[in-house]
């Protein structure tokens, strides 16, 4: 769209920047989207509110034009590093200001399996989404999931599988979480190419996730019914 | 030297390749995390046995077990250095069976994805995947492998890489992509773009095509839109027999036989040359798709409708493809920086 002139960021006012960095974000322009993160703070923008109304506004976008496949994951990949690198000025002046969180998650792809690109997509959606994650990368067993889950205490559980070799040992997991009478302090979803919803009910878990969209809105709705169940 | 894939398909119109590698070692006893590559060296009898149960239910056509046996997929098991040699051993006791099956059966050396994303999105970098194509290459060569075998692949510069690394090696070719996101690859790609990107390759594939990816339904609406983009290449249908579901600490996939040999017919009518199966597909399934094959007639070519009344519903509404798809749009920008 060369024919446009350029936008100069710093000229528009709160609500068109704010547009503006939707589609920054949606067209994964990183450095635009640090300017305008940077913009939005020196105009007494709290944290928080970057956060939300523009990064994760951006990328609901982002996620719900993936969910409906528009955008692929070259896309996403771009958008979530235009977000990253928003999420990265932003991150201590979150913790300064003792921000709400949302949730934290741990996740990884299970033993024998090295796919990451799908579970990579869940956990960069999930911090645009403005969720803690904590990523154990691929080729995790029982152990290195329990340990994680001690250490860090989440509140979601991811696990991921690509292959059909590897589904099963989702349910390996869940039947030690199950044995060791944790189960139930942890919200289980389960997401990778070969699976369905019913895999997910056979094995124990709370959700199957078709896409990291769907693992976001997923994880908000666990969250929220949570939050209800501790005022109740 | 004209290569054996070439061959038969100058004599025959039609070629029936091979069903699921994993899911036959997974009953075999391979363990949930193990590598299948590793098998060709301790457990040799069980690889020709997988190659024997393709080659006695019909096969023309069977791949090595060395899907995962490139240098990127053996790091996960420290083996980074074998590539080549487990890739050679696969294709040896390839041979061997084909050989000894007293007809002509083609060893397709098969070749997965490196399972890393492209940069800049990723780390991996056009050479270095050349690189790792190239060494799983040249062991399947070594081996005696008639043709090397690209399968489910996502990303078109990881396809490209591979078509790189095949010319180094001097060898002929087939390639597949998995089209399991909206009726495109993960990465986006539509049956329509697959057909104008293998056509500008310098050392184009002998047959390209779809493997793997959601049912048999949507393997088939990815073979009409090849076929409707107007292709003389060979068109390659290697789909899953049905959706998996989960029994008893397995997975069974639950397109039956009589499934199976209905879609091998439709995948024809469609415009497929070379049909094989994927994930889930038994021997019993190749077996009812050769005798389908063989002894039902040629039809016309299929409408989406039938194919759904048939096999059973698409997973998406569109595919990408077409003038008018009904897709949803791409958000436009309205500004953009210059």
């Amino acid at each position: 769209m060369s024919e446009e002139d350029d936008i100069i960021l710093s000229e528009l006012n709160d609500d068109e920047l704010v547009e503006q960095m939707f589609d920054d974000l949606y067209d994964g322009m990183k450095e635009e989207i640090e300017e305008g993160v940077n913009i939005l703070l020196d105009r007494g923008w709290a944290p928080y509110d970057v956060l939300t109304k523009a990064l994760v506004g951006g990328m609901t976008i982002v996620g719900n034009d993936f969910r409906d496949g528009i955008l692929f994951v070259p896309e996403v990949l771009l958008a979530a590093q235009a977000m990253k690198s928003g999420m990265a000025i932003l991150k201590p002046l979150l913790a300064e200001t003792g921000a709400p969180r949302m949730g934290k998650m741990v996740i990884g792809t299970v033993k024998g399996d090295i796919h990451d690109i799908g579970k990579n997509l869940v956990a960069m959606m999930m911090e645009g989404a403005g969720f803690e994650v904590v990523d154990l990368g691929i080729n995790n067993d029982v152990d290195k999931y329990l340990g994680a889950l001690e250490t860090e205490q989440p509140d979601i559980l991811g696990m991921s599988a690509l292959l059909t070799t590897t589904m099963p040992y989702m349910k390996t997991v869940i039947d030690t979480l199950a044995a060791k009478g944790l189960r139930d302090d942890y919200i289980v979803l389960v997401g990778g190419a070969p699976l369905n919803e019913e895999f997910g009910k056979a094995i124990g878990a709370d959700a199957y996730c078709r896409d990291a969209a769907v693992a976001v809105e997923t994880a908000k709705s666990f969250i929220a019914r949570k939050h209800n169940q501790m005022s109740a | 030297m004209t290569d054996a894939l070439t061959k038969l398909l100058q004599t025959r119109d039609w070629l029936m390749a091979d069903g699921a590698t994993g899911t036959n070692l997974f009953n075999m006893g391979l363990s949930s995390g193990d590598a299948p590559e590793m098998w060709n060296e301790e457990h040799p009898d069980r690889i020709k046995k997988l190659y024997k149960f393709a080659v006695d239910a019909g096969s023309d056509i069977f791949l090595t077990n060395s899907f995962g046996g490139n240098s990127a997929r053996l790091k996960l098991h420290g083996a980074q250095n074998r590539a080549r040699e487990l890739s050679r051993i696969s294709a040896e006791l390839g041979r061997e069976v084909a050989d000894a099956s007293g007809r002509t059966v083609v060893v397709a050396g098969s070749v997965g994805p490196t399972g890393e994303i492209f940069a800049p999105m990723g780390p991996l970098t056009h050479a270095a995947a050349v690189e790792i194509f190239h060494e799983q290459a040249e062991g399947l060569k070594e081996g005696g492998a008639d043709v090397l075998w690209l399968e489910t692949i996502s990303a078109p510069e990881e396809y490209k890489a591979a078509a790189e690394a095949f010319a180094l090696a001097g060898m002929p070719w087939c390639g597949t992509m998995s089209f399991d996101t909206a009726g495109r690859t993960m990465m986006g790609i539509t049956s329509a773009a697959m057909v104008d990107m293998v056509e500008k390759l310098p050392n184009p594939p002998i047959g390209f095509g779809a493997n793997c990816g959601v049912g048999a339904s949507d393997l088939l609406r990815t073979v009409l839109g090849f076929a409707a983009h107007g292709t003389e290449r060979p068109i390659i249908a290697k789909g899953n027999a049905g959706i998996p579901k989960y029994h008893d600490g397995h997975i069974h996939y639950d397109g039956t036989p009589e499934l199976m040999a209905e879609y091998a017919v439709m995948a024809r009518d469609a415009g497929a040359t070379i049909i094989g199966g994927c994930c889930g597909t038994m021997p019993e399934h190749l077996s009812a798709m050769r005798e389908a094959l063989e002894t039902r007639e040629r039809g016309p070519r299929p409408t989406l409708d039938e194919i759904a009344a048939k096999l059973g519903g698409f997973s998406s509404a569109s595919d990408g493809t077409g003038d008018d798809d009904g897709a949803p749009a791409r958000r436009t920008s309205r500004r953009r920086r210059g």
